[in-house]
C-alpha cells in the first residue's frame, strides 16, 4: 500500500561525488543555486548546465532518477513560465486575442524555467548522493558557529536525525494499523471529504499513541546511556576533509570564476 | 464449508529491485471447525498467507475459494469475507482507538452495516467471551492492562462473528498467565462456537497441546502438513529450517536414538512421563 514511499531519496553508488564530504556538497549546492539567480545571459546558463552535466556523469546517478525530482513541481514550472510569457511587456511577436506574446516574455519564461529546473535538479543531485544522516552531520558542523548566538545547533541536528530515522518505522506502522482496521471492515476509500477524514481516526489515534510510546522509550534509552546533549560529544564517523574535498572547493571557485567571466566578457546573448 | 487455496503465489515489491517471493504455489484446504497452527521461520510466508485469507493482500496468481466461491470474482463481497474470516494481527492492542472499550469492540460490527441491536448483542457477547467484565465496558481501552487490552482487541474481531478466526502470534509478549488465558479462550471458541481457529505460533509446546493440525512453512512453501504427532516426528528436518519440536518430544527422540525402546511420538511432558515409566517397568 504505502510501503513504497521513500523519503530521503538516496541513490547508493560508488562515485567520487558520493564520497565527498557532505559539507562540500551542501556548500557547493548553495553556491550553485545562488549563482543561478545572479545572471541573465545565455552563456551563464550554458556554463551552469554544462557543470551540472559533468557532476551528474561523475555521480553515476542515472539521469532518470534526477529528473524524477521535477515531477512534483511540474505544474508550478508551467505556471511560472506561462505567467512570464504573457505578462511581460515588450515587442510582441504573436497576438492571441487580448494577450500578446513578447520576445522579452519568451526570454524571461525560458530563463526563469531554467533557473527553477536547475535549482531543483541541483538539490536533488545532492540528496541523491548524500544520506540524510550525512546531511544532518554536515548541517550541524556548518551551523556550529551559531552556538555562540545560543542557537541549540546540536539539539536541532539530533531532532532532525531522529525524525528521519523514524519515518520508515512510522510508515510501516501506519501500514499495519491500516490493515488491522481494514480487517475490521474499515473503509478508507469511499465517502466525501469529511467522512474520509473521520475514517482516518482509527488510524491516527493508534499511530499517535504508538509514536508517543516510541518517543518515550527512546528518551529513556538515551537517558540510560547518559546522553547529555552536544558538549564534549564525539562522533563515530567524524567529518574530516580529504584532498578531494579541497579539490571540490577549488572546482566550486573555478565554476564561479568561469561563470563570471563568461557572463562579463562574452557577447550578450 | 471451507477455505481452499489453489496454486497461490505472492511476490512482494513486484517489479522493483527488491522483488521477493513470499509464497510459491500454495495448495491448502482449511475445513470447518479445525484448530490449525501455522509454524515457520521469520520470513517463511506465514503472515502473507494469513493476509491472503481475508483479502487484505491479493495473490499474484492462483485462486482462493471461500465456501466454494472465488474471492477474486468481481461480485464477491470483500466486506463479507472480512467479517467471516476474522484476522487478529500481531500485537492487536496497538489498533485500539475508541474512547471506551464497548465503542472500540463495536467498530467492526458497525462497519458491517448491522442494525444497532445486533451490533450491541455481538459486542457484549464478544466481551463476555473474552472475559472482560461489565465494570470495564466504559473505561478507555488505553487504560487497561496489557493482557486486558489484547483480549479487548480480540473481542473487536470476534464481535464480527467470524466463522474462521485467524490470529498472528496472539501470545507474543504476554506473561504465562496471559498466554494461558488466550489459549483457553481459543479452545473455548473452538469447542463451543464451533469456529475454525488458525493460529501462527512460535511455541511448539503450545502448538502440540492445542492444535489438531500443524502446517509447517519454509521459504514460501508448505513443507509439512498434518497432525502434530506426525509432524513432530520430523525433528531433524524441522531443525534444518530453523524450527524445533516440543522439548518432551525431543527428549523421547533422543532416548530412542540411544537405543531405548520407548514410544517416541509423545507431545507433552505428561505423555513422556507415562512412556518412560512404561519403559522402565
Amino acid at each position: 500500500m504505502i510501503r513504497n514511499i521513500t523519503i530521503g531519496q538516496y541513490y547508493a553508488a560508488d562515485s567520487v561525488v558520493h564520497r565527498l564530504d557532505p559539507r562540500v556538497k551542501v556548500v557547493g549546492t548553495l553556491v550553485y543555486i545562488v549563482s543561478l539567480f545572479l545572471f541573465n545571459n545565455f552563456w551563464g546558463y550554458a556554463v551552469a548546465v554544462g557543470c551540472f552535466y559533468a557532476v551528474t556523469v561523475m555521480s553515476k546517478v542515472p539521469f532518470s532518477y534526477i529528473v524524477r525530482g521535477l515531477k512534483p513541481v511540474f505544474l508550478m514550472l508551467v505556471f511560472t513560465a506561462l505567467l512570464n510569457l504573457f505578462w511581460t511587456p515588450g515587442t510582441a511577436f504573436l497576438q492571441l486575442g487580448a494577450a500578446e506574446l513578447t520576445w522579452e516574455g519568451l526570454r524571461k519564461a525560458v530563463f526563469m524555467s531554467l533557473r527553477l529546473i536547475f535549482l531543483i535538479l541541483g538539490s536533488s543531485l545532492m540528496t541523491l548522493t548524500t544520506t540524510p544522516n550525512q546531511l544532518t552531520d554536515a548541517l550541524e558542523k556548518l551551523l556550529a558557529p551559531l552556538r555562540h548566538l545560543h542557537v541549540p545547533v546540536h539539539e536541532i541536528a539530533m531532532m532532525m536525525s531522529i525524525a528521519l530515522r523514524f519515518i520508515p518505522i512510522l510508515v510501516e506502522e501506519t501500514d499495519r494499523i491500516m490493515k488491522a482496521q481494514m480487517a475490521r471492515g474499515a473503509d478508507f476509500e469511499s465517502g466525501n471529504m469529511i467522512q474520509r477524514l473521520q475514517n482516518m481516526l482509527p488510524i491516527l489515534v493508534p499511530l499517535f499513541v504508538s509514536a508517543v510510546h516510541r518517543a518515550n522509550d527512546l528518551a529513556l534509552a538515551m537517558d540510560a546511556r547518559c546522553y547529555h546533549g552536544g558538549s564534549g560529544r564525539t562522533k563515530m564517523h567524524p567529518l574530516r576533509y580529504q584532498g578531494r574535498d579541497f579539490a571540490a572547493y577549488l572546482i566550486c571557485i573555478a565554476y564561479c570564476v568561469l561563470l563570471y567571466s563568461s557572463v562579463t566578457y562574452l557577447p550578450m546573448l | 464449508m471451507s477455505v481452499i487455496l489453489r496454486n497461490v503465489s505472492y511476490t512482494y515489491g513486484k517489479g522493483s529491485s527488491e522483488e521477493k517471493l513470499a509464497l510459491r504455489d500454495i495448495n491448502l484446504e482449511i475445513r470447518q471447525n479445525e484448530f490449525v497452527a501455522v509454524v515457520g521461520h521469520t520470513g517463511s510466508g506465514k503472515s502473507t498467507l494469513i493476509q491472503l485469507l481475508n483479502g487484505l493482500e491479493k495473490a499474484e496468481s492462483g485462486e482462493i475459494f471461500f465456501h466454494g466461491k472465488n474471492i477474486y470474482d468481481k461480485d464477491f463481497s470483500m466486506k463479507m469475507l472480512r467479517s467471516k474470516v476474522g484476522l487478529v494481527f500481531q500485537y492487536p492492542e496497538h489498533q485500539l482507538f475508541e474512547s471506551t472499550v464497548v465503542k472500540d469492540v463495536a467498530f467492526g460490527p458497525s462497519n458491517m452495516g448491522w442494525e444497532q441491536l445486533k451490533v450491541e448483542l455481538s459486542t457484549f457477547g464478544a466481551l463476555k467471551d473474552v472475559g472482560i467484565g461489565e465494570e470495564l465496558f466504559d473505561v478507555s481501552p488505553l487504560a487497561l492492562s496489557g493482557g486486558q487490552k489484547r483480549r479487548v482487541a480480540i473481542a473487536g474481531v470476534l464481535a464480527m462473528e467470524p466463522e474462521i478466526l485467524v490470529l498472528d502470534e496472539p501470545m507474543a509478549g504476554l506473561d504465562p498467565a496471559g498466554r494461558k488465558e488466550i489459549f483457553e479462550l481459543l479452545k473455548k471458541l473452538y469447542r463451543e462456537r464451533k469456529i475454525t481457529v488458525l493460529l501462527v505460533s512460535h511455541s511448539m509446546e503450545d502448538v502440540a497441546e492445542y492444535a489438531g493440525r500443524v502446517i509447517v512453512m519454509n521459504q514460501g512453501q508448505i513443507v509439512l502438513d498434518g497432525e502434530p504427532r506426525k509432524v513432530f516426528r520430523y525433528e531433524k528436518e524441522l531443525r534444518k529450517i530453523g524450527l524445533g519440536v516440543p522439548q518432551a518430544t525431543s527428549l523421547m527422540h533422543f532416548l530412542a536414538e540411544q537405543g531405548a525402546a520407548v514410544q517416541d511420538d509423545c507431545l507433552t511432558v505428561q505423555e513422556s512421563i507415562t512412556a518412560i515409566l512404561k519403559w522402565l517397568t
